[in-house]
């Protein structure tokens, strides 16, 4: 394992969060067996105190995890010397086979933990604790991922030797070879660009519409959750392309150096943010019904609509302005 | 919205008077968690640094050095291997070095010395680096004698002495005429002791390395990419086994910090009741610590990692040094150049503020769920 | 108006040291009444407050609270009212700090920090404006007269104005109805009377009041309208006083 104070840092937080998430899951599961709003017991009242403490680990998990997602990508980019072909975070993550699987992991388990701070505020503005049961099963979801991702990470980590050759991201990126960044980079840039800004212009109209008319709401959320994955291809297929100014660079990584003015962050930011918000509509759906949360949902939904679209249209007017302000063309 | 800014901005003004009001307890919890955060980022920042200097040392170095390699040691390299690597495609100059290393028993110390391509050094002269200026104190026009190959004396007499600023590549430096150096080392002729090769187009370095190591079997071409890669792995070990060592102390420090906050005085768990009891929530209470915290966090990175910028590059991390840099007697004195970036200072949030955070959620919980009769009750 | 049906309190349930502190109380508070609970030490009064006073939950029964709003329960009707017995804590505690103001035995002030903090304290977490609530604070001192201590530490206070000050914190946010836990406990008999004048002006100002009492000053003052005896966790008497 290369000893470095970075990775030495990505496993201390991985580790902490991993045990903060199963103390959680321990007590969650408590909560789905014995939980009765109606009894005054004692264990009824220490339970209702508990979820005080859940809701704060869970809050501290999503930014722990959207912060070990950056720097987890740093970290991979600031080892990439150490790997004979690694031109940045791409050829590192390469290196072995848990490279790749953490960093898809580690972007699910922050999309889990928005939605779940998502319901836990729905659940928060009903009188009697509605969603309760849907929050504690989400949460014996998100536990366990969070540990499996911990677990790849640390497989990653200590299955990593300098002067190994990995194909690095000219390879790796190129069109012919096979391997999943290939293929990726393999998708035609101007079918992509139709695709991405035709699934923009769906996602912003479909939540304009639930806003107004309050219908819809699976099919924005469904819409934004496809948005955000042809998003992140679209990065990986034409829009670093723009960045670059260079046909060839198809890595998504080097986006987030200081040479492209940090445009990496913004975009992934926003896409994110964008995703939550997105996906927590589609998860308050089913329970807008519920006699306490009748009135609070809908105006929960609408202004994360709002923030879902406000997101994606931020990343699209950022991904047109590199488009048709640089000199580069396809 | 407004109700939840309004609602932070009263807390936060609590948390603040809060604080100020238990100033002893606060006030040595400040003292470790700088402390901590201190020696955390003098080890990150000079690292960092000694990576940076590596990388600048090599700047000016060859690409590509190509030595031959006999029974798996490094022998010297037959001069007519540069005619097969000139005749390679995309190699641009191959030049014969010719240095080794020089053990001066009084001082202990090793020199290096060299036959330089750029200058001319006069016959019985030599030209020294600062250090060696330094540990020998001598001065221009001062003769030093030496012990050749054969233990005769051989005396040069210092024609210069490298500037201060070369101190990081030159410190060890000697340089001499080449009849000179054949004097001292005594080497067979028509032999250097590696060569030093350019590439045309940097990309190709690999393919001609190839290309050498098939054609001269012998030979091993080491790239400076290499090199680099080295030293990064060694500084990054080094500073990785530090943290693995101080470990124990970043536990001590969460251990009491969770102490700290676990152990709420009298005092401050009546207030906890009294706040409960006239309307605050539990989540009122949860923020009120939460923002506490981030107050006691702030200033302890902030003034952590100021003094420790100033440890490392004003005075060249004394305290660290030896662990770190290895040991040597002749050592160039340079001053570490300030480089921080947003990584570094994510890492270190990462190893410090983050565990401490970790370790006051619950007794910050426990404090904050006090039952609101209890004030009624007391 | 609050009514309570059947509620009853217990600690430590199924314990060794299980203790009921109310047992089978049903009651009803009227608006703008004055309501005295008079009973020995250990007879309940002081929980049986907490629960009026949506402090803490009961182990069984029901507590309706009617007339009073909330801005959780926009289709219920006044009549009904609504059950807070199983409410989260957090909506019980938004109801707790715009409904009730509690005056405690031992005043529970906060210690070093003055007069007016003190006061403004209970409207901190209800998000309304800084400006807003420091005006009605100064005003609340002004009421007392005590405004010449607005920028005193608590510590500097004597007991008839730390009484002023705790009486001050519990009207900040203009609540219905005053709760107070023997608020005469530790008065001298002059301090006292001057207690339960100001009670007579917040009377007199349509608010509803509970006081919890062994202080014959209390229950046998003219403004009690309803002296409720207590023992054991018990209801013993109730009676209106004519």
């Amino acid at each position: 394992m290369i000893l470095q104070p970075a990775i030495l840092a990505l496993l201390t937080s991985s580790l902490l969060t991993s045990l903060m998430l199963l103390y959680a899951g321990w007590y969650g599961v408590l909560i789905i067996r014995k939980w009765d709003l109606a009894s005054g017991s004692d264990l009824q009242l220490n339970l209702e105190k508990r979820t005080y403490l859940i809701s704060v680990i869970l809050g501290y998990t999503l930014a722990f995890q959207i912060f070990s997602l950056f720097l987890y990508i740093f970290t991979a980019d600031s080892i990439h010397s150490q790997f004979v072909g690694a031109m940045c975070a791409a050829g590192s993550l390469n290196v072995n086979r848990y490279g790749y699987p953490t960093l898809l992991l580690k972007i699910a388990n922050c999309l889990l933990a928005g939605v779940w701070l998502i319901i836990n505020f729905a659940d928060n503005r009903g009188y009697d604790y509605p969603l309760i049961r849907v929050k504690y099963s989400l949460l014996m979801v998100l536990a366990p991922l969070v540990v499996l991702e911990a677990l790849l990470q640390f497989g990653y980590f200590s299955g990593l030797h300098a002067d190994v050759i990995t194909s690095c991201c000219g390879s790796l990126f190129s069109v012919g070879k096979r391997s999943v960044g290939a293929d990726l980079a393999g998708l035609p840039a101007i079918p992509m660009e139709w695709l991405f800004f035709g699934i923009m212009a769906a996602t912003l109209a479909s939540g304009a519409f639930f806003c107004l008319k309050a219908r819809g709401g699976y099919f924005f959320s469904a819409a934004s959750l496809l948005t955000f994955f042809i998003a992140a291809a679209s990065l990986v297929s034409f829009i670093c392309l723009y960045v670059y100014e260079l046909p060839t660079h198809h890595c998504p990584f080097c986006i987030l150096q200081k040479e492209y003015g940090y445009v990496g962050y913004a975009l992934y930011a926003t896409l994110l943010g964008g995703g939550i918000a997105g996906l927590g509509v589609g998860a308050l759906m089913p329970f807008r019904n519920i006699a306490s949360l009748v009135q609070a949902i809908p105006s929960i939904q609408r202004r994360l609509t709002w923030l879902s679209m406000l997101f994606y249209l931020l990343f699209t007017i950022m991904v047109a302005s590199k488009m048709l302000f640089t000199s580069f063309r396809l | 919205m407004k109700l939840a800014i309004n609602r932070h901005r009263n807390i936060i003004d609590f948390a603040l008077s809060s604080l100020l009001r238990r100033k002893i307890k606060n006030v040595s919890l400040l003292v470790v968690y700088t402390l901590i955060i201190f020696v955390l980022a003098s080890l990150i920042f000079f690292v960092q640094a000694l990576k940076r200097e590596a990388s600048l040392i090599l700047r000016n170095a060859p690409d590509m050095v190509v030595q031959r390699l006999v029974a798996g040691r490094h022998d010297l390299i037959p001069a007519n291997y540069e005619q097969k690597i000139s005749s390679i495609r995309g190699v641009q100059d191959v030049v014969p070095r010719l240095w080794g290393y020089y053990f001066d028993p009084a001082i202990g110390a090793n020199y290096t010395v060299m036959v330089p391509r750029d200058k001319m050094v006069q016959a019985d002269n030599i030209i020294i680096g600062s250090g060696v200026a330094r540990v020998r104190k001598a001065s221009v026009r001062d003769l030093i004698a030496f012990q050749a190959y054969d233990k005769t004396p051989l005396l040069l007499m210092i024609q210069q002495i490298l500037p201060y600023e070369s101190e990081l590549v030159a410190a060890d430096l000697i340089l001499m005429s080449e009849p000179d150096f054949q004097s001292m080392f005594n080497l067979p002729k028509g032999y250097a002791t590696d060569l030093a090769v350019t590439v045309a187009n940097p990309r190709e370095l690999v393919t001609v390395a190839t290309k050498i190591a098939e054609q001269l079997p012998d030979t091993r071409p080491i790239l400076k990419s290499e090199i680099l890669r080295t030293y990064a792995s060694v500084f990054d070990w080094r500073g990785g086994m530090m943290i693995v060592i101080l470990s124990a102390a970043i536990l001590a420090f969460i251990i009491f910090a969770w102490d700290k906050a676990t152990g709420l005085s009298a005092e401050e768990r009546k207030e906890i009741g009294i706040l409960k009891s006239i309307g605050w929530e539990t989540s009122d209470v949860l923020f009120l610590k939460f923002w506490e915290g981030i107050v006691i966090s702030l200033s302890a990175f902030l003034c952590g990692v100021i003094l420790a910028y100033g440890h490392v590059f004003f005075f060249s991390a004394t305290i660290f040094e030896h662990a770190l840099k290895g040991w040597s007697v002749l050592y160039p004195q340079f001053r570490l150049v300030p480089v921080i970036d947003a990584f570094q200072l994510t890492v270190l949030f990462a190893l410090s503020v983050l565990p401490y955070t970790v370790a006051t959620i619950v007794p910050a919980w426990l404090a904050a769920s006090a039952d609101p009769d209890a004030a009624m009750r007391s | 108006m609050i009514e309570l049906i059947q509620v009853s309190k217990c600690f430590n349930a199924g314990k060794s040291n299980q203790f009921t502190a109310v047992d089978n109380v049903t009651l009803e508070i009227g608006q703008g009444v004055v309501t005295v609970l008079k009973g020995p030490s250990g007879s309940g009064k002081t929980t049986l407050l907490t629960l009026i006073g949506c402090m803490a939950r009961p182990s069984s029964g029901r507590i309706r609270l009617n007339g009073i709003g909330a801005s959780f329960f926009p289709k219920i009707s006044s009549e009904g009212g609504f059950d807070i017995a199983s409410l989260p804590e957090r909506f019980l505690t938004e109801i707790r700090r715009d409904t009730f103001g509690f005056i405690f035995q031992q005043f529970n002030l906060i210690k070093g920090i003055t007069a007016l903090e003190n006061i403004m304290l209970p409207a901190y977490p209800t998000g309304r404006g800084h400006t807003l609530f420091r005006k009605r604070a100064l005003e609340l001192l002004a009421m007392f007269n005590i405004s010449r201590h607005e920028t005193s530490r608590i510590e500097w206070l004597s007991g008839g104005e730390l009484q002023r000050v705790a009486i001050a914190r519990a009207l900040i946010n203009d609540p219905a109805v005053i709760v107070a836990d023997e608020p005469t406990a530790h008065l001298d008999s002059k301090l006292s009377r001057e207690f339960m004048d100001i009670i007579g002006s917040l009377k007199t100002a349509g608010k509803t009041i509970l006081i919890a009492s062994h202080d014959p000053i209390v229950y046998d003052s003219h403004l009690a309208d309803q002296v409720i005896e207590m023992r054991d966790g018990r209801i013993t008497g109730a009676g209106l006083v004519p």
